[in-house]
């Protein structure tokens, strides 16, 4: 595999990792991590482990192929089975990803990726212990010829694995990781489901191959692009995004001796003269009154942290780097959009990268319209992942509907009512969600704004299609007239002058077509134009007495009766 | 001055077809001119006292779907009026709707769908040919009766039209000299009469016998053939014409018809119009003068009010006495209809309202 980069065997690496014995918490508290119900946790877990491949995948720069099956066992009882093709993860790491809760690299860097706190995975082993007293399978293997095999549970009391089963299977030629749950759940299709988030997951993964073994048949979402994203870096946060608390740890954990030297090494775009400006401006000054650089970051007090983080609210910083993004970008987009919805017309559009409170996101919107949609449809994607929970307070849902639809020329009652598909995403190193269940996007103006010009931007381009596709009617109406009449005219004119009444029809067809440029209409958008001809008739032909020359019409009405 | 008019429009129709088959073949989009034969582009000439047409024109082009359909029916008519001229026949104008009428192919449309359609296409090509309809072997259901001492050769057949009986001569549709020859005329002048029944009436009495004169009925709104004979009376014959109708805006409207001529025809005003024409009766001044019963007078309607303010502002209606007759309409508030003479017997009419009138010379203008 030439895209792997050598990177077999990192798949979520352990960088900076540490323990955090939450299990218990959770373990009464489920719902907070959107455990809520039966159709809820079987989503829950697929999304946890397709998630998770997805990201693995990405980052050694594989092309994914992910397959989940969903299998009922017994009455609300299901065995979840999802293999991906990434790199695999290495023999140690096994049992403390699958077995301890917060354990993880995502959390404790800043680059853009699906999972960010190390807690879903291992949510999702505790659940299935918890509701069916059953162990977690993982098989892994990173291309080494050796697949491991893992049954493993949670002990929850210390928040660490507890390993039933392992053994090592020699000779299998492969690398990738396969997780089966075995929980307790409810599987439904409707709206807020597992095939719906797979289906909107290959929307906006169309570089991805999924298949999906459901409870009633296969579901299979090929692969639209063989081109994946730009791989995003890793930023070091952001001054503006640093509060009170984290400052404080931070400065706790920091290896940098000096003050000054952990401003500029730990924080992007933080310079020694920005960092001067900070420290005067905080009053954290030596005996002569100059900023304290080199005193140790250990050393600050309390109110000199307030003061610090006082100080970077008054102070004009850099931008952060954007390089850390990975928008989707119009191609895939729009490609991800046509192969799963098959619609009449598709455009996107990607906003430049924007910061809200020092975190760097970019906002992509994509618009589908008509063909087989026959129905609105919103869907809400943070880092690739759909958003199928809380639309209501999600940002993204207040700003489609404080969007001016009826200006493009689309119905609306609020949202859309046309039928049409809005994809709307937010690339971030942190989205902003309003709860541990990541199903809503928190309403940041900045991020409102964003969404709303991208929005209107691509509402823009539909509307341009819409009327190019209103005077292609209008135009092929006007062809049709022009040789409708074509015949009789030249049979006149070749009565009359005794030219051949065949050449002067063909000459007039042709000087029809020199005159009349039709834009090619799919057949997609004839077959919508058919369905609602009558409408559109009615405007062409209201058109046509506007053009009309006052020819006739303005005379007096009872003249010349007697004829 | 009279309107050349082409003897032949043979010529003329295959210029027309030739200019636009050079066009297509060019690829240009074809027009044919036509003179816009609306109100805009009509105007008073005060000198001759007709309804002239302007000089604006209108390109019909078969590239606008608005005029595509007219066109095409321009052209066909063309070449239907070529082909009736060739073979020397004449048809009327609703035969050539006839001949014209078929199904378009792949539609349901028809080229003409009804003959409303084709009359206005048969003026539109006098117009811009400067032709006549019955230059194009065109005519019209006839209309119009004539009686008097007056002798016609029509197409060879001598007419008296003093011994037409009850009925009168029919006024054929195409009255022109190679048609119509007046061989012999002694009345003194000519009594156009809006209604038949009253003609009738005159011509029970023998009016035209005890005053020497022509009593012609147009039966309403008088066609172009019996416009035309009057026309001719007028100018070959020098009778001066007396134009008898109701007392209201549409008797009046005739009246101007037969004068100045016609907004839709006004490229034939030359042909159609007799300027010199003189408005006998009835006006509502009539009722004092004549002593007629108030009873039998009729109450104007919304209609004869918006009507009769409107032709107020035309300016053939412009002379002091018509403004103050359309006036005094206005404020007696009431109309009269011809037959209202009867109630000061049968023979008031004849015997003594129109005498006077005419020896009172008691004329609107």
């Amino acid at each position: 595999m030439p895209e792997n980069n050598g990177k077999i065997g990192t798949e979520i690496a352990p960088v900076g990792a540490r323990e955090i014995s939450i299990s218990e918490f959770f373990e009464k508290n489920r719902h907070l991590l959107g455990y809520d119900n039966g159709i809820k946790a079987l989503l829950i877990i697929v999304k946890e482990g397709v998630d998770n491949a997805l990201d693995a995948t990405e980052e050694t720069r594989i092309l994914p192929d992910v397959y989940v099956k969903v299998e009922e066992l017994e009455k609300e009882k299901y065995k979840i089975i999802i293999k991906d093709n990434g790199p695999g993860i290495k023999k140690n790491q096994i049992p403390k990803i699958f077995g301890t809760l917060l354990y993880g690299s995502k959390f404790h860097r800043l680059r853009q990726s699906r999972g960010q706190q190390g807690l879903g995975i291992s949510c999702a082993v505790l659940y299935s212990q918890l509701t069916t007293g059953e162990p977690t399978e993982v098989v892994s293997s990173t291309g080494d010829g050796k697949t491991h095999r893992y049954k493993l549970k949670i002990d929850v009391k210390k928040n660490q694995p507890m390993i039933l089963e392992d053994n090592v299977i020699e000779g299998k030629d492969w690398h990738g990781l396969q997780m089966t749950f075995i929980c307790e759940g409810t599987y439904r299709e409707h709206k807020q489901s597992v095939l719906e988030y797979i289906k909107q997951t290959a929307i906006s993964n169309p570089y991805a191959n999924i298949i999906f073994d459901a409870p009633t048949g296969r579901f299979e979402f090929k692969r639209g692009v063989d081109k994946l994203p730009k791989e995003p870096k890793e930023i070091k946060p952001h001054l503006y995004g640093v509060e009170v608390g984290i400052l404080h740890r931070m400065l706790k954990d920091t290896k940098a001796r000096s003050l000054g030297g952990f401003l500029t090494s730990e924080f992007s775009r933080i310079g020694k003269t920005v960092a001067k400006e900070l420290l005067k401006k905080a009053e954290i000054v030596d005996d002569k009154g100059e900023p304290f650089m080199m005193i140790s970051p250990r050393k600050l007090t309390d109110s000199q942290v307030v003061s610090l983080v006082r100080a970077v609210k008054e102070t004009k910083l850099m931008r952060p780097p954007t390089d850390c993004l990975s928008p989707l970008g119009m191609e895939l987009i729009e490609e991800g959009m046509k192969k799963e919805l098959n619609p009449e017309f598709v455009t996107a559009v990607t906003r430049p990268p924007a910061v809200y409170r020092g975190w760097p996101f970019q906002i992509e919107v994509g618009i589908a319209y008509a063909g087989s949609i026959d129905e609105p449809k919103f869907m809400r994607f943070a880092n690739r992942v759909p958003l199928l929970y809380q639309s209501g307070s999600c940002a993204i849902t207040k700003s489609i509907s404080k969007t001016d639809w009826k200006r493009y020329g689309i119905q609306s009652e609020k949202m859309p009512t046309d039928p049409m598909a809005i994809f709307v995403h937010m690339a971030s190193v942190w989205v902003p969600f309003t709860s541990e269940s990541k199903e809503a996007i928190a309403s940041y103006s900045i991020i409102i704004k964003e969404i709303k010009l991208a929005l209107q931007e691509a509402a823009r381009k539909l509307s341009i299609y819409l009327s190019g596709i209103r005077k292609a009617q209008y135009q092929a109406e006007r062809k049709s007239i022009f040789e409708r009449y074509a015949h009789e005219t030249a049979v006149a004119i070749s009565e009359l002058t005794g030219r051949n009444a065949d050449e002067i029809e063909a000459d007039i067809n042709e000087l029809v077509k020199k005159n009349i440029k039709i834009m090619e209409l799919s057949e997609q958008a004839k077959e919508r134009i058919e369905k609602r001809t009558k409408t559109s008739i009615d405007e062409v032909s209201g058109k046509q007495e506007e053009n009309a020359e006052p020819e006739e019409g303005e005379g007096e009405s009872e003249e010349e009766k007697g004829d | 001055m009279m309107m050349s008019v082409t003897e032949n429009p043979n010529k003329r129709l295959k210029e027309l077809a030739d200019g636009v088959a050079e066009q297509i073949k060019k690829k240009k989009n074809p027009d044919v001119k036509l003179p816009i034969r609306t109100l805009s582009n009509t105007y008073f000439d005060e000198k001759s006292g007709l309804v002239r047409l302007g000089d604006k024109v209108s390109h019909r082009t078969y590239l606008n779907i608005a005029h595509t359909r007219k066109f095409m029916q321009t052209l066909m008519v063309a070449s239907e009026c070529k082909k009736i001229i060739d073979q020397n026949v004449t048809t009327s104008i609703r035969d050539l709707y006839y001949a014209l009428k078929r199904t378009i192919p792949g539609t349901n449309e028809n080229t003409v769908e009804d003959q409303s359609e084709s009359d206005p296409i048969i003026e539109d090509l006098e117009a811009a040919l400067d032709t006549l309809r019955e230059r194009l072997h065109l005519q019209a259901d006839r209309k119009g009766y004539i009686a008097g001492p007056l002798v016609v050769n029509d197409s060879g057949d001598k007419i008296d039209a003093t011994k037409m009986g009850s009925s009168g001569w029919a006024i054929p549709s195409n009255v022109e000299p190679e048609m119509i020859k007046f061989e012999k005329c002694t009345a003194d002048y000519v009594l156009v009469i809006e209604k038949d029944a009253v003609w009738q009436r005159l011509n029970q009495d023998k009016f035209w016998r005890d005053h020497n004169c022509l009593i012609l009925t147009g039966k309403g709104q008088p066609a172009r053939g019996c416009r035309r004979i009057i026309n001719r009376l007028h100018n070959e014959m020098k009778l001066p014409v007396y134009v008898l109708t109701d007392a209201d805006a549409w008797g009046y409207y005739i009246y101007s018809v037969i004068k100045q001529g016609s907004i839709n025809l006004s490229f034939l005003s030359d042909r159609l119009g007799t300027p010199e024409a003189k408005f006998i009766g009835l006006t509502t001044q009539d009722v004092d003068k004549y002593d007629i019963p108030k009873n039998v007078t009729i109450k104007l309607n919304k209609g004869d009010i918006r009507r009769a303010n409107e032709m107020m502002k035309y300016v053939w209606f412009k002379p002091k006495e018509w403004q103050h007759e359309l006036r005094h309409m206005l404020k007696v508030n009431h109309k009269l209809e011809l037959e209202a003479l009867s109630s000061k017997g049968i023979k008031f009419i004849t015997e003594k309202y129109l005498p006077r009138k005419i020896e009172e010379k008691d004329f609107l203008p």
